[in-house]
């Protein structure tokens, strides 16, 4: 692996734990099962920070998944060179992304969603996350690649 | 032969016989008034120097919404770890002094020195119904809807009580019952905890075009409901005429229930009992203000990462050529 290609995996990593740690401190649960108690943590209980981190992690992976995209495009390398686990994280992420985005147009002022759409999209959204973290896991330990 | 009559049924037969008449021709131009802000969010604004602490819109509110209270199963489940607190109010229906699952209004009092003579302010209390209403945006689960009437509401067959709600309400308004709702069919030792409740300023009544009842009983025609713009119009007046004060207009970054008050609210708030279900009056900024920012900031994200993405091909492009 080169010196890019670690810098990449790095970025990537961080801002995941950082994005699932803080969506995960959504629900009220850091609190109930102590923690949030840890010396440090404390901010895991504190919605309105978490919010703002999510929305942080969210800009940062946002901007990291589009350089990544464009930068495959412009070398010109092939499609075929993606790998199938490759593949499923990429439509795991890119349905993140989606649901995230419109759960952040949801919540600005004035904007009016149906609530089962708002419920779906809560739920599709903790289902994506936890599959691409399930699929992360996969790959950490089968070593599987994005690309070949 | 004594008789003994409540505090309650008195003011009922006295104050209301009085109000009457005035409080029908009042509901049926504020029931005109929803009709007719259909496209816009609907607002109360409440003139405290009328209220007279009668207590009929507590009441009122209890009568209305009575079919909506919890019903808890009880024993209630454990729930671990055993810092999870029970909050059960079912055998205390009757406190009014305060928010509860029960009780979705009360009057706060509060003395106050007006043109060189004390006297008690009452305030009606409840949701102040955000503009942008954190508890219905945060919660993790969509338990909490936003109407666009301006009205939010809590749907309590799908809340777990985790109170994230609560938390975030500046006004710490929503209120738990343990030992209800979903979480009783899920994992009730491990998650969730009941059910929240609030005002939800009689939704079902406005979408028959009536007034919420605590609006329709008052004698005193303390609150007035109506479009947006035509009640901060309403509420600029008063508070002009009155050289009074004005509460939950800019409140959070702007609220659909507005106060107007002959005394200023910061010494109101100095006076007025606070706590758990007491909430406060305090100047309150707008809570999802910072989101909104990074909400814009986020539309620049793949602008960003593109052009990050098309500067190295350009860069590496030209070194090939050199």
């Amino acid at each position: 692996m080169n010196s890019q290609a670690k810098i990449r995996k790095y970025i990537y990593s961080i801002t995941v734990f950082f994005i699932a740690l803080s969506g995960f401190a959504q629900m009220p649960v850091f609190k109930r099962y102590y923690i949030a108690d840890i010396p440090g943590l404390s901010w895991l209980a504190q919605f309105y920070v978490t919010h703002i981190m999510h929305y942080i992690a969210a800009i940062v992976l946002i901007t990291f998944v589009i350089y990544v995209l464009f930068d495959f495009i412009f070398k010109g390398r092939g499609l075929n060179t993606i790998t199938r686990i490759g593949y499923f994280k990429i439509v795991i992420l890119a349905g993140l992304v989606i649901t995230g985005s419109l759960m952040v147009v949801k919540n600005l002022p004035s904007i009016y969603f149906n609530h089962n759409v708002i419920i779906v999209l809560d739920l599709v959204h903790l289902g994506f996350c936890m599959i691409l973290l399930g699929a992360g896991l996969y790959s950490l330990i089968m070593k599987k690649k994005w690309v070949s | 032969m004594t008789s003994k009559i409540s505090r309650r049924a008195f003011l009922k037969g006295s104050i209301t016989a009085v109000g009457s008449v005035a409080a029908t021709t009042s509901v049926a131009r504020a029931a005109k008034s929803i009709t007719k802000g259909k496209n816009e969010p609907l607002v109360t604004l409440l003139d405290i120097s009328k209220c007279i602490g009668c207590e009929e819109c507590v009441f009122a509110c209890q009568e209305a919404n009575a079919a909506k209270y919890p019903e808890p199963e009880k024993p209630f489940p454990k729930m671990y770890p055993p810092r999870v607190p029970v909050e059960d109010w079912s055998d205390k229906r009757d406190v009014t002094d305060r928010l509860t699952p029960y009780n979705w209004l009360f009057i706060q009092r509060a003395s106050a020195i007006v043109n060189g003579e004390e006297i008690e302010l009452t305030i009606p209390r409840r949701c102040m119904h955000c503009d942008n209403p954190p508890c219905v945006k945060l919660c993790p689960w969509g338990a909490l809807k936003q109407e666009e009437n301006g009205l939010s509401r809590i749907d309590s067959n799908i809340c777990l009580g985790g109170s994230k709600c609560r938390k975030a309400c500046p006004w710490k308004v929503p209120q738990r019952q343990t030992g209800v709702g979903l979480y009783l069919d899920l994992l009730p030792a491990l998650a969730g905890n009941g059910a929240m409740y609030k005002c939800d300023r009689c939704y079902n009544k406005l979408e028959k075009g009536e007034v919420p009842a605590c609006i329709e009983v008052c004698p005193e025609d303390v609150q007035t409901i109506g479009p947006r713009k035509e009640i901060l119009k309403k509420a600029h007046a008063l508070a002009k005429d009155m050289n009074g004060y004005i509460y939950g207009e800019h409140e959070n970054g702007g609220t659909n229930t507005i106060y107007v008050s002959p005394i200023p609210f910061e010494q109101l708030n100095e006076r007025i009992e606070k706590g758990k279900g007491k909430p406060h009056l305090n100047k309150v900024k707008n809570m999802m203000a910072d989101g909104t920012n990074l909400a814009k900031a986020m539309i620049v994200a793949p602008i960003a990462g593109l052009a990050a993405a098309f500067g190295k091909f350009y860069l590496s492009s030209k070194e090939d050529k050199s």
